[in-house]
């Protein structure tokens, strides 16, 4: 899982290994930080040194790429993610009151997370399920149709 | 007994897989396929019953008992459903109706029908049928996909690429996606062809990380495929190679535009290159690249299948085939409708449609994502086409259609186009990286009853059109200045409306 928080730091040979698994690729570095983000939940500041070399490329150039994409955090973030969508389908069926709602309940922000860890709210922009909002992905799993009770009930079994 | 479920994304987050592990508790055959577009159906399950598939939906599991033993009320057959009976299927034929990862039923479903005549044409003969078939980038740009092909098959080089546009980010298009989990087989056929034709070797699907079931879908496929001879040393043992790979976006928009997607999957920061040098001729490693959108190549198929004239038989002046609606946002009946271009908006968004979910008035649709204009109802007789489009003050773009009812804010609408444009810049151009950042103030001025800011929201929006590199920053003013110019009761400043 993606939100999954070790509980130490990643060490080198864990960082070297998900390098050495996509070195062999065309335009490996996505490949290589999406790995970091699966097997550690987020990019460690002690991958940039190790990636940079491995692709002779600078410590900026990598750290640019990693800062470029919403996917990628550089900090752990909460046990599970939840993803809500604030795309203008999801909005023609009240998404934007829904996680306003949501997110004054759980007493966090956009990228914030609840203060027992276990849930980081991000916005998405579009899943995919337009005709079915409003929608929200939780890690892996998208959800749809949803209104307060259905998304209160998502975030709940989620642990927030 | 037989039933098929689907397990497309959106059925998916609608519950069906509970259901499929509810239905597998009893004595039945159960298939899981792609959707059949009629997503307010959705988990739908259909049961054949004398030969002929009977559509029941939404299921949950407490319908399952009622399902299997006969006694659910349905909606008849599936086929017959008015959505889906008025609708052209070409691009979808198969979506909804075959095991999306059986590859025998793709072929007894016609798949592969296209490569084998393809595979028995010359490189520039596959680049001609592209052409004459009036194929053009479902992606939102329009431009022929056949002049694109002849382009990269006429370029000099050691290695050439085709690759996939797959990184679907604009609200209310979900076609792609519904393709990639529906018909896999169907844009990997489409890719080999494209190979062919202009003498590429390999192929990358950049697919959005927003789409967790296309991935797994399209990963599974391409090892099938490779396991069946369909991708490798020689493509179905006669061709030449063809590999292909899939690889995952990273949250970023911008990086649906194909330069800032090349930069992207070469490892770099998804930033958008200036043109030219065109993709064609120095694309993904500086190398001649097809660069083309899920919907353009997973049609090819059916273009070499039934031959390029069938497909252009299709549509509407310069806008040849058929176009997947993509019917979102607060509508009744949504979902993916595939028909020849030329329907008026009005026809869609009332009669396939059903007008609003919430019973209330349109008030306006957005065309072609976050992008693309807010139509009024004023502009309902616009026939569905590139150029008539363009003709009313908006663009097709993936032709997704998102539809609100008179409860909308359309300022608040155009300060998010604007929001969004600001979070999404890839900041290489000021017009957009800067413009997006004042376009949020000054319609922030006018909400606070700046009338002055008007004039003001106009002539940055100008500049960021003719300024912008792309057509994030370009097409920003689509959505805004429809907005200004089709709803100025939202615009109304507190000095006016006191008055």
């Amino acid at each position: 899982m993606q939100a999954s928080t070790p509980a130490a730091a990643p060490d080198e040979a864990a960082i070297r290994e998900v390098i050495d698994a996509h070195t062999h690729l065309e335009g490996p570095l996505l490949p290589i930080l999406h790995g970091m983000m699966e097997a550690f939940g987020h990019v460690p500041e002690t991958a940039v040194q190790p990636i940079a070399d491995a692709l002779n490329i600078g410590r900026a150039e990598v750290h640019g790429v990693i800062s470029f994409y919403h996917d990628f955090r550089t900090l752990p973030a909460g046990r599970h993610i939840v993803k809500i969508c604030r795309a203008e389908a999801c909005q023609a069926l009240g998404a934007n009151g829904l996680a306003d709602t949501v997110l004054t309940r759980l007493g966090t922000s956009w990228h914030g997370t609840t203060p027992n860890g276990a849930v980081t709210i991000e916005p998405v922009y579009c899943l995919g399920l337009c005709a079915n909002g409003p929608a929200a992905m939780v890690d892996d799993k998208v959800v749809a149709g949803l209104d307060e009770a259905k998304l209160e009930r998502v975030i709940s079994e989620a642990g927030a | 007994m037989k039933i098929y479920l689907s397990q497309d994304a959106v059925a998916r987050a609608l519950g069906a897989d509970d259901v499929a592990a509810e239905i597998a508790k009893h004595d039945v055959e159960l298939i899981r396929v792609g959707s059949r577009g009629m997503t307010w159906l959705e988990p739908l399950a259909e049961v054949e019953i004398d030969g002929m598939r009977h559509a029941f939906g939404p299921v949950s599991v407490e319908d399952v008992a009622a399902l299997v033993d006969g006694t659910l009320e349905g909606h008849g057959p599936t086929e017959e459903i008015p959505f889906f009976a008025n609708q052209t299927r070409l691009t979808f034929q198969r979506c909804g109706v075959i095991d999306p990862l059986d590859l025998d039923a793709y072929r007894a479903h016609g798949g592969l029908s296209g490569l084998e005549r393809a595979l028995d044409m010359e490189g520039l003969g596959i680049v001609e049928e592209a052409k004459a078939s009036g194929l053009r980038g479902r992606g939102g740009a329009g431009f022929p996909t056949g002049v694109k092909w002849e382009t990269v098959a006429k370029a000099e080089a050691d290695q050439k690429y085709i690759v996939c546009n797959a990184d679907e980010g604009d609200s209310a298009t979900f076609a792609d996606r519904m393709i990639m989990e529906g018909d896999p087989f169907s844009l990997i056929e489409g890719m080999i062809i494209a190979g062919v034709g202009v003498g590429a070797t390999k192929g990358y699907v950049y697919l959005r990380s927003e789409y967790p079931d296309a991935i797994r879908v399209m990963n599974a496929a391409v090892k099938i495929g490779r396991e069946a001879g369909l991708l490798g040393h020689s493509v179905l043992g006669r061709g030449p190679a063809f590999d292909m790979e899939i690889r995952v976006g990273a949250g970023a928009y911008v990086c649906g535009e194909e330069t800032s997607l090349l930069n992207s999957l070469e490892g770099k920061r998804g930033v958008v290159r200036a043109k030219p040098p065109l993709p064609a001729l120095e694309g993904f490693l500086g190398k001649p690249t097809v660069v083309n959108n899920v919907i353009s190549l997973a049609t090819i198929p059916v273009i070499f299948e039934k031959g390029a004239e069938y497909y252009a038989d299709f549509g509407l002046g310069r806008s040849k085939g058929t176009i997947p609606l993509q019917i979102a946002g607060n509508v009744k009946h949504g979902g993916l409708y595939e028909v020849a271009f030329g329907l008026p908006l009005g026809e869609i968004v009332n009669d396939i449609a059903g007008g609003t979910r919430s019973g209330r008035p349109v008030k306006a649709v957005q065309v072609g994502g976050p992008l693309g204009a807010y139509m009024p109802v004023s502009a309902f007789d616009t026939p569905f086409g590139y150029e008539e489009f363009d003709g009313a003050g908006g663009l097709i773009g993936h032709a997704g259609l998102t539809v609100f009812d008179d409860t909308a804010d359309m300022l608040g609408m155009a300060r998010f186009a604007m929001e969004f444009c600001a979070v999404e810049s890839c900041g290489k151009c000021t017009p957009c990286r800067i413009g997006a950042v004042r376009g949020v103030e000054t319609i922030d001025r006018i909400a606070q009853g700046d009338d002055a800011a008007k004039d003001l929201l106009a002539d940055l929006c100008e500049t960021m059109t003719d300024g912008s590199l792309c057509a994030l920053g370009g097409f920003t003013p689509y959505p805004v200045m429809s907005a200004l110019t089709h709803f100025p009761d939202d615009f109304a400043t507190a000095k006016e409306a006191a008055e």
